[in-house]
C-alpha cells in the first residue's frame, strides 16, 4: 500500500516502521499496527510517499486493506532506529523470513547505491509467503530462495544456504528481518562466520514510541549489561550479538533488576 | 481590553499544590515525559505523573507483557524501572529543564521501601507532588496489593506521610478490585492522604486458544483503556459521594474530552490519561481543547465548577 505522507517521507531510513491507527473513530482496537516500511520515495506527484507490505491476517490489518484509494489513515513515523550502512563498499548478505522481507529492498538499494555487492537470501513454509516484488530483484547481484516444503527455490531454512553464501561472496555484514526464531538461528550462523549481523527484531507493540514498556527484550547494553530494551526506540534494528536469544515467558539469568 | 484571549479557568487543586490544567498523564502511560514531550510541550497539562519508581532497578516481567483485547488492553510490565538513584540523577532534571510540574509516582514491596522512597524524594525541589501507588496488579504475590487491605494501606500512607514532611501532597492510587472502595479510601485519607487517584487497572486474562496457555508470560495483567470506563466512574462517584472534600484525580480509559467531562461530573478534580496515548500521543492535549469546549458549551466558566455535579441531579 502506498501513502502519501509528506515530509516523513524525507526522514525514513532502511529498518524505520510506522505505527497506524485502525478500525476507524468509533473502533474497538485502541493501538496502533506497527509496519516495517518497505519504501520511502520524497518526491513524486503526491509529495513523500511511504510505502508498506500489509499482509490482511489480523483485523486490524484486514480493516487497512479494506480501505480505498484517497481514504485517510493515522501515521506516526518514521519510528525506530534503521540499518547501519557501511561506510565502505563491502560485501552484504540480506536475509529475509516471510512478508517480514519488506524492508530489505529499500536496504539493498542503499547498500547499491554505495558500491556494496548484494546477495539475499528469502526464505518462507511455502512459495506463496515469499515476498519478492519484480523491482527489488533489481538491486541484489543474487537472490537465493528457500521453502520449507521445496515449493520454491531450494528446499530447507535460510540457514541451510547461508554458510555457502558467506563464503562464495565473502560477506562481511548480514542484515535480517523475519520472525525472532529466524533471526535467532541466522544469528548462530553469523558467530560461527565472524560476521557483523543487524537484525530487525519483531515484538508486539503497544504504543511504538517508548512509553509503553510492552516491546522489550533482554539486550546486553555497551557495558556488557543485560537489560529489558524497547524494541520500539533502541530498535527495531539491534546487534544481532547483543540479543540474549530465546528468552521470551522468562527474564534471563543476570539482567539488571531481575527479581 | 481583549475578551478573545482570555483563558479558561482551568485550575485545580490537590493538597497545597495549584495546577494550571486538570489534565495529568497516568502513571506506567508516559515513562518520565521525554518521548512525550516530542509530540506537545509538557506544561502544556497539569503535571506529568511519572511511572512508578521503586528504591532498586527493576527488570519487569518476561515477554509477552501485552494483550489487545476488545476497547482495551492486559499488560504486565511489572515495574520496570531504573530505580530511585538513577531516576533522581536523570529523569528528574529532564523533567524540571523542560518546565513540567511533577508528581513522582512510588512503589515499594513493603512499608520500609515507602518510607524510603519518601524519604529521599522530600529533599527534591520543585515537586508538585507524590503518588502512592499502593495498586499495583503486576506483583509477584497478589499478597502484596496494599490497597486490597485497610490496615497495609493505611501503614503505607502514614509512612510516607511521616517521611515526607507536611507540605508535599501526597495522592493515593487505589485498586478498583476490591468490595468496598469507600473503606479503603477513607481509611487513607484519615492516614494522611491530600488526595486519591482513581483507577488502577483491574487483573484480568486473556488466554491464546491455539497454544493454549495465558497470553502474557505472568499469566495475568492489568486491564486498561475504554473497557474500565464505567467501572471507574462508578469509583469516582462513589468516593466523592462519601469524602466529597478529598480531591479524586480520575482515570480510567479517558480518550475524548466527553470522558474527561463524566469524569469531572462524577466528582474527579482532575483527570488522567493512560493507555489513550499508546494509540494516539496527542490525546492530552485532545482531551483538553475537547473538554473546554464541552464547559463552555454548558455554560461553566471554571473547570471547578463543574465537579461532582452529577450528585446535584
Amino acid at each position: 500500500m502506498v501513502f502519501a505522507a509528506g515530509e516523513m517521507a524525507a526522514f525514513a531510513r532502511p529498518g524505520n516502521f510506522v505505527a497506524i491507527s485502525v478500525g476507524g473513530p468509533n473502533s474497538s482496537m485502541i493501538l496502533r499496527r506497527a509496519f516495517a516500511i518497505y519504501r520511502a520515495s520524497d518526491r513524486g506527484q503526491y509529495g513523500g510517499t511511504i510505502e508498506l507490505v500489509v499482509a490482511p491476517h489480523g483485523q486490524g490489518s484486514k480493516w487497512l486493506t479494506s480501505l480505498d484509494i484517497h481514504d485517510r489513515v493515522n501515521m506516526v513515523g518514521p519510528l525506530g532506529t534503521h540499518f547501519g550502512i557501511p561506510t565502505e563498499p563491502v560485501s552484504a548478505l540480506l536475509v529475509g523470513g516471510g512478508y517480514g522481507s519488506a524492508p530489505l529492498f529499500g536496504l539493498a538499494e542503499v547498500l547499491k547505491e554505495r558500491g556494496c555487492r548484494v546477495d539475499m537470501v528469502l526464505g518462507a513454509s511455502v512459495a506463496g509467503k515469499i515476498y519478492a516484488p519484480l523491482e527489488g530483484k533489481r538491486s541484489v547481484n543474487s537472490l537465493t530462495v528457500t521453502t520449507e516444503d521445496g515449493s520454491a527455490g531450494i528446499k530447507g531454512r535460510v540457514t541451510d544456504v547461508l554458510p555457502s553464501l558467506i563464503e562464495k561472496n565473502q560477506s562481511e555484514i548480514i542484515y535480517s528481518c523475519g520472525p525472532m526464531g529466524m533471526l535467532q538461528a541466522v544469528e548462530e550462523v553469523s558467530q560461527r562466520h565472524q560476521t557483523m549481523h543487524l537484525c530487525a527484531v519483531e515484538e508486539s507493540m503497544a504504543c511504538g514510541i517508548g512509553i509503553c514498556m510492552t516491546c522489550v527484550l533482554p539486550v546486553k547494553d555497551e557495558k556488557g549489561i543485560i537489560k529489558m530494551t524497547r524494541s520500539c526506540i533502541d530498535g527495531p534494528v539491534m546487534d544481532g550479538e547483543r540479543v540474549i536469544w530465546g528468552s521470551s515467558r522468562a527474564i534471563p539469568e543476570g539482567t539488571w533488576g531481575a527479581p | 481590553m481583549s475578551q478573545e484571549f482570555q483563558a479558561f479557568d482551568f485550575r485545580c487543586k490537590f493538597g497545597s499544590k495549584h495546577f494550571p490544567y486538570p489534565i495529568f498523564t497516568a502513571s506506567g502511560c508516559a515513562s518520565s515525559g521525554k518521548e512525550l514531550s516530542q509530540f506537545f510541550p509538557l506544561s502544556e497539562i497539569g503535571a506529568v505523573v511519572t511511572k512508578s519508581i521503586a528504591v532498586k532497578p527493576r527488570s519487569g516481567r518476561a515477554t509477552p507483557r501485552m494483550a489487545e483485547t476488545p476497547s482495551g488492553m492486559l499488560n504486565s510490565i511489572g515495574l520496570q524501572g531504573p530505580g530511585i538513584d538513577q531516576f533522581l540523577e536523570d529523569d528528574i532534571p529532564w523533567l524540571m529543564s523542560n518546565n513540567a510540574r511533577v508528581i513522582v509516582s512510588i512503589s515499594g514491596e513493603t512499608v520500609e521501601e515507602y518510607a524510603s522512597l519518601a524519604r529521599r524524594l522530600r529533599t527534591v525541589q520543585g515537586l508538585s507532588g507524590i503518588e502512592v501507588n499502593i495498586s499495583c496488579p503486576n506483583v509477584e504475590n497478589r499478597g502484596l496489593v496494599f490497597s486490597c487491605d485497610s490496615v497495609a494501606s493505611r501503614a503505607v500512607v502514614e509512612s510516607v506521610r511521616r517521611n515526607i514532611g507536611g507540605e508535599l501532597p501526597i495522592i493515593v492510587k487505589l485498586s478498583p478490585d476490591v468490595t468496598d472502595i469507600v473503606a479503603i479510601a477513607r481509611e487513607v485519607v484519615s492516614a494522611g492522604a491530600d488526595g486519591l487517584a482513581l483507577i488502577n487497572t483491574l487483573l484480568g486474562m486473556a488466554i491464546d486458544i491455539d497454544a493454549m496457555r495465558p497470553k502474557l508470560a505472568g499469566k495475568t495483567g492489568g486491564l486498561s483503556g475504554p473497557a474500565i470506563r464505567p467501572v471507574a466512574v462508578r469509583a469516582v462517584y462513589q468516593v466523592h459521594a462519601a469524602i466529597p472534600n478529598t480531591p479524586i484525580l480520575g482515570m480510567g480509559g479517558i480518550t475524548s474530552g466527553r470522558d474527561a467531562l463524566e469524569f469531572i461530573l462524577a466528582g474527579a478534580s482532575g483527570v488522567s490519561i493512560g493507555t489513550a496515548n499508546f494509540g494516539n500521543p496527542t490525546a492530552p492535549i485532545k482531551v483538553k481543547e475537547e473538554l473546554e469546549q464541552l464547559l463552555k458549551e454548558r455554560g461553566f466558566s471554571s473547570m471547578s465548577d463543574a465537579i461532582g455535579k452529577a450528585h446535584d441531579r
